[in-house]
């Protein structure tokens, strides 16, 4: 998901390192054990701090990088109509990444640090915005798939135990699945449109398809802290759980489109009632985090252009807002 | 040269149209680069006004001309000399300095026009007016204050913003200068005389660019042209980019 790379072996980070248990563990198990919301000021384990920072951050910074591959067809959008559509949803996303670095800097960490995290290249975002937005039909399938996926893992962080993080998830909830149906009927447009358009749409399925699959993160068996995850409830349905529901979501509607999901192993169980599919290339996936993604250098290097450009401009606002006081000052003094 | 008032209405709603159009265009290629997160939404949102108030008096054009030419038609099938903007919004953002000084050059003026449409007797123009008025004057308020921050914040930003004053100052004579279609429904009573405008734009203008410490360049020698169709080269690119899919397909429909 958005914050797949916490889930990855390889990040030690967040591992729960072994320590003796102490009564406010005992007392903060039990809190989250009843279903009590943790809010910024009560005690809370060390581990369910980084933890929850880390994912919250990588949360935020993938609602901002995730504005680049969309605002790149904003010039571009094809009718006023889809501009403005288009021009709200990115808006969205930036105000999502506004929300969660709130969230997140109610576990004492400031907005500036995590984005100097993010420049510096030592903070993750989302594996799905390293890739490229090539034809329009990619902005219905970033909706249709990319919020769709969103959506499956963040409708339950709606209930995570951190209450700053679950409010801020109810209130981007609301938001992505507007995001996902206006994706999709675009889609829709495009796939009872012309020729021309519906091989868009089929091209753009087909290489968002798996992108979006691996935004569930690895598979179970590879998940390195899912269990403390989950009995903290900052998790509450693993990796594969989600995808699988994903992937039930999916398929009917892309039978709708008359699209072809490009999964030769693509089949229903009529047993389970569950959609069955093929092996996912987790070495593209590792290659993504690694920074070796189609765009994983564009999208810093344009997140760094817009920070340095910009500092000017911030410094301009510092400085006059210092101005401003020192007059105040002046005149009550 | 006399025209009727549909004309008129037509020629009006297209200068109104394009400008918002090519504006919000402008400020729209800000999205996910701009200088702080806030901004980012701020431009965003801006824009998306722009583009909405383009919507509208395209539509109205289209009802005046009545060739069945809707908000699409007009906006991504005319080529650079059927556009109708003002030439200093199709400026390029060059910086954030340019980019707040167009706008806020731009907004103070939309406001003062706003203001006098919106009590118009025609419906349609008093209607689309009454609207947009309402987020002018956050867009004049917003684009204002930046002025002031950038011209009393640092050296280095006073210095750029007072640059691109003095470079875009040229650019705001055609908004006060009227054409046939202007002229018409100033004669009609349905808008006001453009010229009327200056006096207070230019009050609104002196104050903000004073607050900012920043000096007011002179009146003198004025770029023509956008309302007879003779733009800067810049608008040809912007219309390539954001006329192409309709352009490259032109049976679909989006
Ligand atoms: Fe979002
Ligand atoms: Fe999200
Ligand atoms: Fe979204």
């Amino acid at each position: 998901m958005y914050t797949q790379g916490l889930d990855s072996k390889a990040d030690q980070g967040a591992q729960p390192s072994p320590r003796l248990v102490t009564d406010n563990d005992i007392r903060f198990q039990e809190r989250i054990d009843a279903e009590e919301k943790i809010e910024p000021r009560d005690w809370m384990p060390d581990g369910y701090r980084r933890t929850l920072v880390r994912q919250i951050a990588q949360h935020a910074h993938s609602e901002i990088v995730g504005m680049l591959p969309e605002g790149n067809w904003i010039t571009r959008a094809p009718s006023l109509r889809r501009k403005v559509a288009l021009l709200a949803k990115v808006q969205d996303e930036g105000g999502h990444g506004l929300y969660l670095y709130s969230a997140a800097e109610t576990l004492g960490v400031s907005r500036d640090e995590l984005v100097e995290q993010l420049l510096a290249g030592k903070a993750k975002y989302s594996s799905i915005f390293n890739y490229p937005t090539l034809t329009w039909a990619d902005i219905g399938a970033i909706g249709w798939l990319v919020d769709g996926a969103a959506i499956m893992n963040q409708v339950p962080l709606c209930r995570c135990s951190y209450g700053p993080y679950a409010r801020a998830m109810i209130r981007v909830c609301r938001e992505e699945s507007f995001h996902q149906r206006q994706g999709y009927e675009l889609m829709l447009a495009l796939a009872n449109g012309t020729a021309e358009q519906k091989r868009m749409a089929q091209d753009a399925l087909n290489r968002w398809w798996w992108p979006s699959l691996m935004m569930f993160g690895p598979s179970d068996d590879q998940s390195a802290h899912s269990a403390q995850n989950m009995a903290w409830k900052i998790k509450r349905f693993s990796n594969d759980e989600l995808r699988q529901r994903f992937v039930d979501a999916t398929v009917p509607q892309a039978e709708f489109l008359g699209l072809t999901i490009p999964d030769p192993d693509l089949r229903l169980n009529a047993e389970t009632g569950h959609y069955e599919f093929g092996a996912i290339d987790w070495s593209e996936f590792n290659e993504i985090l690694k920074g070796n993604g189609p765009c994983n250098r564009e999208r810093l290097e344009a997140r760094r252009k817009a920070w340095d450009e910009g500092a000017w401009v911030r410094e301009a606002a510092t400085a006059h807002a210092a101005k401003r006081a020192q007059r105040h000052l002046k005149n009550v003094g | 040269m006399t025209i009727d008032t549909q004309q008129a209405l037509f020629g009006f709603a297209l200068r109104l149209g394009d400008t918002s159009l090519v504006l919000g265009h402008r400020l729209s290629e800000w999205c996910g680069h701009a200088p702080e997160l806030e901004e980012d939404i701020a431009l965003t949102n801006i824009a998306l006004d722009l583009v909405g108030h383009a919507r509208l008096w395209l539509s109205l054009a289209g009802e005046a001309e009545g060739q069945g030419r809707d908000e699409d038609r007009l906006a991504y099938r005319r080529d650079v000399f059927d556009y109708r903007n003002h030439l200093l919004v199709e400026q390029p953002n060059r910086d954030f300095g340019h980019t707040i000084v167009r706008q806020f050059l731009h907004d103070a003026w939309a406001v003062e026009l706003y203001e006098r449409l919106a009590t118009s007797p025609d419906a349609g123009v008093a209607g689309i007016a009454a609207k947009a008025l309402k987020e002018v004057r956050y867009h004049v308020q917003h684009s204002a204050e930046w002025v002031i921050r950038l011209g009393d914040g640092t050296a280095v930003s006073h210095a750029k913003t007072q640059e691109a004053l003095d470079r875009l100052w040229p650019y705001t004579g055609e908004m006060f200068e009227a054409d046939a279609a202007s002229s018409a429904l100033a004669a009609a009573g349905i808008a006001p005389a453009l010229a009327d405008l200056r006096a207070t734009w230019a009050a609104r203008v002196a104050d903000t660019v004073a607050e900012a410490t920043l000096t007011r360049p002179a009146d003198g020698w004025m770029h023509k042209g956008g309302l007879r169709g003779e733009h800067s080269e810049h608008l040809g690119y912007l219309l390539a980019e954001m006329q192409f899919l309709p352009r490259a397909y032109p049976d679909a429909v989006w």
